[in-house]
C-alpha cells in the first residue's frame, strides 16, 4: 500500500470536522429517530420498548395524517408549475433588455429572501375573507374592482383550504424560478436562435425548439429545490393558517410538530418525521443518481 | 454588448444553495419562541443571601392582566423577600402552546426554571412527574390548604396519591354570554336547557339575527366549546366518567351531544373559520350576535371593550357544575433555588398573593376565603358558585396530553365534517389508546 501523501493527510484532515459534525448531527439523528418511531415513547420520559411499524400502523388510521397526505401533494402540485411558470415568464420578459432590468431582477427575488413567517403573517392579512361587516384585503380588492363575485373565504373556507397557501408560497418563490431560468436564458447561445429564425422557425417556434429544451436542467434542479421545500412545509402554515378548518390546510411537519411537542408523544412523531424524509427522498434521490451518472460519464 | 449575470452555474449553484439554507431557517422559526428572560428590577446584590439570589419563574403570562398579575405577584414577594432577583422567564403563546413545548424541554435538558405555570390537574403528566417534579404534600399540610381549596378542586390535583402543583387562579369554562340588550328586545330569558337553547334560537333566527357567536380559528375552541356540550348531555358524573374510564365514550349520551354540537353550529355566525374567541366576544359587543359560550377570560375581553351590556348564565344544561380551568405552579426537582421556589409556591396559594394576582389578571382565587370587595359583579357570582358547584375539570386538567391532542383532533375534524358515528368512534379509539378504556 502507498504511503499517503502530505497533501492526502492535510485534506482528510481539514475535512474530518465536517464529516463527523454530519455524520452525528444529521445521519446519526436521522437513525435515531428512526430508532425511536419503532418504540413506545409516548412521554417526555423515553421509553425503548420495542412495538415494531405499529406507530406507523396507528398514523395511517388517523384521519388527520390521511389529510395531511392528500394536502401536500396538492401543495407540492400546484406549488412547483405555479413558481416555473410565473418564474419562466417573469425570465423572458426580463430577457428583452429591459430598461431598469436590475430593479426588477431585484423587485422579483426579494420575496425570496423574507422570512416565511414574515410572508405568512403579511398573507394572513391579505387573504383575511373578513367579518360579515366588511372585507379586507384581497376581498376589499376584488369589491372596489367590481369583481366582488370573485370574493370568497380563502383559506378560511375548507373547500380552499391548502391552495390559499400556494398563492403566498408561489408569491415568495417565484422570483426564485425566474433568477434560476434568466441565468439559464443567458446561456442559451444567440447562435442556436438565429440558425433556428434561419430555418423559418417564428419566435414562439426558438422558445419550444431551442430554448425549452436547452433549460431542461434548469427545470429539472429548480423544480427538485422546490419540491423539497413544498414536502417541508411548516413555517409559512403555521404563521398564516394554522392547520386550518377540518385541517384543510394542516401539513405533516405541523401535525409531526403538534405531536412531538404538544401531545409528548415522540415514537408517533418521529415515524411522521421518517415519513417525510422517505416523501423527499422519493423526490431527491432519482435527480442524485441521474447527477451521479452524468458526472462519472463527464 | 450582451449584458450576463455571472456564469449560469455558479448562480445557479448559488441559488440552490440559498433557497436550502432559505428552507432550514424559515422551519426553525416559529418553532421555539426565546424565552423572554429580563431580570426584574434587581435589588443590590450585598444583601442577598449568599448561595441563592435568585428566583427564576417560568410562565406564559406575557401580556395583558395576565402579566399584570404576575407582575403584582412579583411585587408582593420583593416585598416579603428583599434581595431576591426575580428572572421572568416567561414564553409567550396563547394557553402555553410554546411554553410547554420549550419546559419540556428544559426538563429533559437538566435545566428547570425553579417553579412553572401548569394547569392544575393531569396536564402535569406532560412533564413526568414521577420523575421531574416534587410533590408538595408537606406544603399544602403547613400551609393548611386542604381546608381553603375546595374538595372537588384538591382532588383535581391529586395524581398518584400526591399533590404536584399550588393553583393560584380559577376560570370557568361552562359560561353562556349573552347580549341583554337583543334578549330585553325579544323578550327572550337565557336558556336554561339545550331545548330552551334551540328555542331561543330558532326566534333570534326568525328576526335575522345570529343566534350563537363562535370563532374556531385559534385550533382549540372546537373542543373546549364541546367540553361544555358534554357537560350538559352527560352531567358532572358523567363527564368526570369519561375521563377515568368510568364513563364509555360510546355512550349514547356522546352521541347525543355531538348531535347538538352540530344542531348548535348550524346558529353560528358563518365565518366562524376566520375568527378566534375574541372576534366573536366582540359580535356579543357590536350586538351582531346574541349568544357565546366561553370561558370567562371572556368578561375580561368584554370590561377591556368598555362593554356592560353583557349578562351570563351557566352554560345551558350545567347549571350546578363549574367546569374548571386553573392555572397553578409546579416544582421540578434539582431546581436552583429551591428555598425561593418554595417561598414562591407559599406566596401563589397564599391569600395575598392570590388576591394581589386574580384581580388583575380577570380570575377568581382558588382559596374561598378571598376578599370579595376586590372583584367585579361577574367574578363575585363566580366565586359564590366555585364554593358551592360540583368541580369538574377542563380536558387539560383530566387527561394527559397525548389523549387531550387527539381528542382536539377529533372533535375539530367533526365540527367541520360533522360525521357523529365517526367522531364517536375515534373519541373511543382515543380514550382506548390512552389506556384508560378497555
Amino acid at each position: 500500500m502507498r504511503r499517503p501523501t502530505r497533501d492526502r493527510l492535510v485534506s482528510l484532515a481539514l475535512l474530518a470536522p465536517s464529516v463527523i459534525v454530519i455524520a452525528v448531527f444529521v445521519y446519526g439523528f436521522i437513525a435515531f429517530s428512526g430508532y425511536a418511531s419503532l418504540t413506545r415513547w409516548d412521554s417526555l420520559m423515553p421509553d425503548f420498548t420495542f412495538v415494531g411499524l405499529r406507530n406507523y400502523e396507528r398514523l395511517f388510521a388517523i384521519p388527520r395524517f390521511q389529510i395531511d397526505l392528500g394536502n401536500i401533494v396538492t401543495f407540492t402540485g400546484l406549488f412547483i408549475p405555479i413558481c416555473l411558470i410565473v418564474g419562466f415568464l417573469l425570465a423572458v420578459l426580463l430577457d428583452q433588455r429591459v430598461r431598469g432590468e436590475n430593479l426588477f431582477r431585484s423587485i422579483f427575488l426579494f420575496p425570496m429572501a423574507i422570512s416565511a413567517v414574515v410572508t405568512g403573517v403579511a398573507w394572513r392579512w391579505m387573504l383575511d375573507p373578513g367579518t360579515a361587516g366588511g372585507a379586507h384585503g384581497v376581498n376589499a380588492l376584488l369589491d372596489g374592482a367590481g369583481l366582488g363575485f370573485l370574493k370568497n373565504g380563502w383559506y378560511t373556507d375548507p373547500a380552499i383550504g391548502i391552495k390559499a397557501v400556494v398563492i403566498a408560497a408561489g408569491w415568495q418563490m417565484s422570483g426564485y424560478a425566474m433568477a434560476m431560468y434568466l441565468a439559464g436564458l443567458r446561456s442559451v447561445p444567440q447562435e442556436l436562435r438565429e440558425a433556428a429564425r434561419i430555418d423559418g422557425a417564428g419566435e414562439l417556434g426558438v422558445y419550444r425548439h431551442v430554448v425549452l429544451p436547452l433549460l431542461r436542467p434548469i427545470t429539472l434542479s429548480a423544480a427538485i429545490i422546490l419540491g423539497q421545500i413544498a414536502l417541508n412545509l411548516f413555517a409559512l402554515v403555521v404563521s398564516m393558517t394554522g392547520p386550518g378548518p377540518g385541517f384543510s390546510t394542516d401539513v405533516p411537519a405541523l401535525f409531526m410538530f403538534e405531536t412531538t411537542f404538544r401531545a409528548s408523544n415522540f415514537a408517533q412523531g418521529a415515524a411522521i418525521a421518517m415519513l417525510m424524509l422517505v416523501l423527499v427522498a422519493l423526490l431527491v434521490v432519482p435527480y442524485l443518481i441521474h447527477t451521479f451518472r452524468h458526472e462519472v460519464r463527464a | 454588448m450582451k449584458r450576463r449575470l455571472t456564469g449560469p452555474r455558479g448562480l445557479v449553484g448559488f441559488l440552490a444553495t440559498a433557497a436550502l439554507a432559505f428552507a432550514a431557517c424559515g422551519g426553525a422559526v416559529t418553532t421555539t419562541a426565546p424565552a423572554v428572560s429580563a431580570p426584574a428590577a434587581s435589588a443590590p446584590a450585598a444583601s442577598a443571601p449568599a448561595g441563592e439570589p435568585k428566583l427564576e419563574i417560568f410562565s406564559w403570562w406575557t401580556a395583558g392582566g395576565e402579566a399584570e398579575g404576575l407582575n403584582a405577584m412579583f411585587d408582593v414577594f420583593k416585598a416579603q423577600h428583599s434581595g431576591v432577583d426575580i428572572v421572568n422567564a416567561a414564553v409567550a403563546g396563547g394557553a402555553g402552546s410554546n411554553a410547554k413545548a420549550v419546559l419540556a424541554t428544559r426538563l429533559a435538558g437538566g435545566d428547570p426554571p425553579d417553579a412553572f405555570q401548569v394547569h392544575a390537574g393531569l396536564e402535569i403528566l406532560t412533564y413526568s412527574p414521577d420523575q421531574y417534579l416534587q410533590p408538595l404534600d408537606d406544603l399544602y399540610a403547613a400551609q393548611g390548604w386542604d381546608k381553603v381549596f375546595p374538595k372537588d378542586l384538591l382532588s383535581l390535583l391529586k395524581y398518584n396519591g400526591h399533590y404536584w402543583s399550588v393553583p393560584v387562579n380559577i376560570h370557568r369554562g361552562n359560561v353562556l354570554w349573552y347580549n341583554k340588550q337583543i334578549f330585553a328586545d325579544n323578550g327572550l330569558t337565557p336558556p336554561k336547557t339545550f331545548d330552551d337553547f334551540f328555542k331561543v334560537a330558532d326566534a333570534l333566527k326568525a328576526k335575522g339575527i345570529t343566534p350563537y357567536a363562535f370563532g374556531n380559528n385559534g385550533g382549540w375552541e372546537d373542543a373546549f366549546t364541546f367540553e361544555s356540550v358534554l357537560l350538559g348531555s352527560l352531567g358532572a358524573d358523567g363527564y368526570k366518567g369519561l375521563w377515568t374510564g368510568a364513563t364509555q365514550w360510546t355512550d349514547p349520551r356522546v352521541a347525543q351531544a355531538l348531535e347538538t354540537y352540530k344542531k348548535m353550529a348550524t346558529y353560528a355566525n358563518a365565518d366562524h373559520a376566520a375568527l378566534s374567541w375574541d372576534g366573536a366576544a366582540q359580535l356579543i359587543v357590536d350586538g351582531k350576535a346574541a349568544m357565546f359560550i366561553h370561558g370567562d377570560w371572556a368578561n375580561g375581553y368584554f370590561l377591556s371593550k368598555g362593554f356592560a351590556g353583557y349578562g351570563w348564565a351557566p352554560a345551558p344544561g350545567t347549571s350546578g357544575i363549574f367546569h374548571v380551568v386553573s392555572d397553578a405552579f409546579a416544582l421540578p426537582k434539582g431546581a436552583k433555588d429551591p428555598q425561593n421556589a418554595q417561598a414562591w409556591l407559599e406566596l401563589a396559594g397564599s391569600k395575598a398573593g392570590q388576591e394581589a394576582f386574580n384581580p388583575k389578571k380577570g380570575s377568581i382565587c382558588a382559596r374561598t376565603d378571598c376578599d370579595q370587595s376586590l372583584f367585579g359583579d361577574y367574578s363575585k357570582s363566580a366565586a359564590a358558585d366555585f364554593a358551592s358547584n360540583a368541580l369538574v375539570p377542563g380536558t387539560d386538567a383530566a387527561a394527559n396530553p397525548k389523549w387531550i391532542t387527539a381528542y382536539k383532533d377529533v372533535v375539530a375534524l367533526f365540527v367541520s365534517k360533522g360525521d357523529v358515528a365517526a367522531a364517536q368512534t375515534a373519541l373511543q379509539q382515543a380514550c382506548v389508546d390512552a389506556g384508560v378504556c378497555k
